[in-house]
């Protein structure tokens, strides 16, 4: 298990990548699956910067990455505001061009993207999102 | 980001290259947005050296495809395999015609 903090800034989201890349490497993802989740990762970071702090800030993004026999697990903790996934539309995507709206996304693409996503928040740890992909079958 | 553009006689072509994620994504949102408002509706975005795109780059790329139709077309090239599989993954790549590479993308105009 490694931790690495990060301050709350779009300008981290590189090295974040460059993180989970090399964890998603060293768990043996295949390539398609180490791109899930750079994009799972990233998605997830901006979410917190741009709707969770609201801004960017001093405040701590922790990403531990743990190996496991049959993938990977990415843990991200912060400290903005408890999020409700729940309050968040799910994105039609067989609609028109003209009615796309920029909501959900990248939740969705977040859930598309890995096996298993878990959230919760408590006052004492924060918010805790919790990623594991697979590897291919 | 560097992003280049070159205009031909039939579209323009959009050039960046590395990642296009929430920190960047506004620049090439612009870099489009100056295209259509001279008037071009036509353009090509040649994604051969760009490895990541994060959603707030499609968003830029369908707000750009909202504009340009149905005048014009956003049509893209040369995309990395992995975006292209999360672009379809989300049913999003049903609103841009996909190209191999530059030359049939510039071709299509």
């Amino acid at each position: 298990m490694a931790t690495k903090r990060f301050s709350c800034s779009l300008k981290n989201l590189e090295e974040i990548c460059d993180y989970v890349t090399h964890c998603a490497k060293e768990a043996g993802l295949n390539e398609s699956e180490v791109y899930a989740v750079q994009l799972a990762v990233d998605e997830a970071t901006t979410n917190i910067v741009e709707h969770g702090y609201g801004e960017e800030c001093p405040e701590r993004i922790d990403i531990t990455c743990d190996v496991l026999k049959d993938g990977l697990k990415v843990v991200i903790y912060d400290d903005a505001a408890p999020f409700t996934p729940e309050t968040v539309p799910e994105p039609d995507t067989k609609i028109s061009l003209d009615e796309m709206k920029p909501r959900g996304l990248g939740l969705y693409l977040i859930h598309k993207m890995m096996d298993e996503v878990h959230y919760e928040s408590t006052p004492n740890k924060g918010n805790t999102l919790t990623m594991i992909k697979h590897h291919a079958k | 980001m560097e992003i280049q553009t070159t205009e031909y006689k039939r579209c323009t072509v959009v050039r960046t290259s590395g990642r296009i994620d929430g920190s960047n994504a506004h620049e090439l949102s612009q870099a489009l947005k100056n295209i259509t408002s001279k008037g071009i509706m036509n353009i090509v975005f040649d994604m051969s050296e760009v490895n990541f795109m994060a959603s707030a780059g499609w968003w830029a790329l369908i707000d750009t495809q909202k504009t340009c139709k149905p005048t014009g077309e956003l049509v893209l090239s040369g995309i990395d395999k992995g975006i292209k599989e999360s672009l379809n993954l989300v049913g999003m790549g049903t609103y841009f015609n996909v190209f191999d590479d530059l030359t049939g993308a510039v071709a299509n105009f």
